[in-house]
């Protein structure tokens, strides 16, 4: 099913929680909603669940408007932070939930739920734990039946708030792979809450960037990642030089560093803000070639990759570069001059 | 959760204790000598003598002082007043923890600190108050006589002065316990296609309910042995508007020492009930815990 919000505002006294939110969600993609805490975007979440409502806007599904439809009726499925498992009931309990609570007319036969809560619990792998209560279970396993718990009513849609949130980052690893295989097995239109880039990366088929209650921007990870529309994407996503300098006649100057700015035509020199990825920044060992004179600060080597620190004389600027690193000595000491030059940077005004 | 994680973790923790506690032999046992001395002084003491001044006359006396009509009328009131304000006062308590934990709205810290009321004014006070709204000189009162109504000096103003002294019983043990709980429970129970009904019923009614038994033990026992409201606006009449502890003081200043006490035993045993079916909710809560977590413990063994 698909979804789609419109014009989506939402206020808490005098704080902005969405601004003029609108996003199309196709049937049976897993999308992330990404952004630091507070953006607004749990509120999005918990409105297209119907656990909260907009001040104005509209939700809807499968092109039908369920902007004030009873969360009863939605036929949502959510995954909360903090598990939210019924604590006096079984395992088998919990999942079946959702099942018991039917009108008698639509509620299945004990056998039929018995064998359904197996078959989901089956799914999450857990099946033998269906004894169990919640208490006796790891942050990980409870999240599983959480799971279950969700899908037992066969939503249309699939939310999951931080649902990794609360784990520890070796459990939280293992289940982002999870939940992306579980989701290719069941195509359930999925939509998860993520302050973490590298979650909303590995899992999602797309990733929204939200800020301050708005949409920053929609894309792939790869785009996301490779074209950030905004200096906060840019900020937020990866890491990257921030760097401040003047532009003009497509060129702009960040910190002695001359970069293309194709935006930038005029020829009134502008105050700009440039940002460049540590991997995209070569060094030249001497000071010979092209690009601007360092010094190296700091070198260090994380995995394969070596990171280097470099300083530009004239000025406070640091440098951090990424570089490949197949072992062996490293290429450049500490304190030996260097040339880096910028590959690829964006330019954005101010 | 704490429940279980504490339940399971005491043993060990008592080991731990024992060797970090510094204090000497004798500091304990002075301390601890002090605590059950008081305790004897201050409770146990009163408590035999209570019921040693009750069959003081023997058997029979004590039989005929809690069968006499009078005695068995007060029995009756104090059962009706209870039993009316204990229910009133569960749905009062419900209805505000659920308003008071669910939801936002100006004056909230208002309304909490409205029902701690009845803690902090004396009794005496609570009574007072009905006299002075429904009494024949109160503000109601001409109304009230016009329509042959009388709510002081009667039933009516017994529960009444009740259901005051005894409300905020109920909701302050519910309260702090809704809040810890939060509302994340019941939302992912709406998910799930729960009604409003279905949700109270099968998900916070479990979860709170040993906090809710709690909460009744304490206020059926405070509204049983109610004193000073109740004094205020029964008048006394004997055989109409005498509840137990009423009945006891009357029998007391007219020197009928026996009967008095038998009746005060009453009162007693209803206080050492209460206190049993208090711990023995307490046992039964921590051993679901504990045989839960022992099931667990095999399965993982096996």
């Amino acid at each position: 099913m698909s979804i789609q919000v419109r014009d989506l505002r939402k206020t808490f006294g005098h704080f902005k929680a969405l601004d003029d939110v609108s996003l199309t969600f196709n049937s049976g993609e897993l999308v992330a909603l990404l952004g630091p805490s507070g953006c607004g975007k749990t509120t999005l979440l918990r409105i297209i669940a119907g656990l909260e409502y907009p001040d104005s806007g509209a939700v809807l599904f499968s092109g039908a408007d369920a902007t004030f439809t009873h969360v009863r009726e939605r036929g949502v499925g959510f995954v909360f932070q903090h598990y939210a498992l019924f604590r006096h009931m079984t395992v088998f309990d919990n999942v079946a939930f959702g099942l018991t609570v039917r009108p008698r007319r639509q509620r299945p036969s004990r056998g039929e739920i018995a064998e359904r809560v197996h078959r989901l619990l089956e799914l999450v792998q857990l099946d033998w734990l269906a004894d169990r209560y919640p208490d006796q279970l790891s942050g990980g396993q409870r999240q599983r039946i959480a799971l279950a718990r969700a899908l037992a009513v066969e939503p249309r849609v699939l939310l999951l708030d931080e649902p990794f949130g609360a784990l520890d980052a070796r459990v939280r690893k293992d289940l982002r792979g999870w939940l992306r295989r579980l989701h290719d097995e069941l195509h359930v239109t999925s939509i998860f809450v993520t302050h973490d880039q590298e979650e909303a990366m590995e899992v999602a088929d797309r990733i929204v960037v939200i800020n301050q209650g708005r949409v920053e921007q929609v894309g792939t990870p790869q785009e996301i990642y490779n074209a950030p529309a905004s200096p906060f994407v840019y900020g937020f996503i990866g890491d990257a030089n921030r760097l401040c300098g003047h532009a003009a006649d497509g060129w702009a100057e960040l910190a002695g560093l001359r970069v293309p700015a194709p935006e930038f035509g005029q020829s009134e020199p502008r105050q700009v803000t440039g940002y460049i990825r540590p991997h995209d920044i070569q060094l030249q060992a001497g000071d010979q070639g092209e690009g601007v004179a360092v010094r190296v600060e700091s070198v260090s080597q994380v995995g394969a990759a070596l990171r280097v620190s470099v300083r530009i004389p004239d000025g406070d600027t640091s440098l951090q570069v990424e570089l490949p690193h197949s072992g062996g000595r490293w290429p450049f000491q500490v304190g030996e001059p260097v040339k880096a030059l910028p590959r690829a940077a964006r330019v954005f005004a101010g | 959760m704490s429940g279980a994680v504490s339940s399971l973790s005491t043993p060990a923790n008592a080991v731990v204790t024992r060797r970090a506690v510094t204090e000497a032999a004798w500091l304990r046992i002075l301390l601890t000598a002090l605590a059950l001395a008081f305790l004897g002084v201050f409770l146990v003491v009163p408590l035999v003598l209570v019921f040693q001044e009750a069959f003081s006359k023997g058997w029979q006396a004590y039989l005929a002082a809690l069968t006499e009509p009078d005695a068995w009328h007060a029995v009756k009131l104090t059962l009706i007043a209870a039993g009316l304000a204990v229910p009133l006062n569960v749905v009062f308590g419900l209805a505000a923890a659920w308003s008071l934990t669910r939801f936002q709205f100006r004056g909230k810290q208002v309304l909490i600190t409205l029902i701690d009321l009845p803690f902090a004014v004396s009794p005496v006070i609570a009574g007072l108050i009905y006299v002075l709204v429904f009494g024949s000189r109160g503000w109601l009162g001409p109304w009230l006589e016009e329509h042959n109504l009388s709510i002081i000096y009667a039933v009516p103003g017994i529960v009444l002065a009740t259901v005051f002294v005894t409300f905020p019983f109920v909701a302050r043990e519910l309260i702090p316990l809704m809040q810890e709980q939060g509302v994340s429970q019941e939302e992912a129970a709406l998910t799930l296609g729960a009604s409003g009904w279905q949700t109270f019923r099968r998900v916070t009614l479990p979860s709170i309910k040993w906090g809710l038994l709690y909460g009744i033990i304490l206020c059926n026992a405070r509204a049983m042995g109610e004193f000073g409201a109740v004094s205020v606006v029964s008048g006394h009449i004997r055989g109409k508007t005498n509840t137990l502890p009423l009945h006891v003081e009357i029998l007391y200043n007219e020197y009928q020492f026996a009967a008095a006490f038998a009746v005060a035993s009453l009162l007693a045993l209803l206080a050492v009930v209460t206190l049993v079916a208090k711990s023995f909710l307490e046992f039964k809560h921590q051993r679901d815990r504990e045989r839960a977590t022992r099931a667990a413990a095999r399965q993982e063994a096996s």
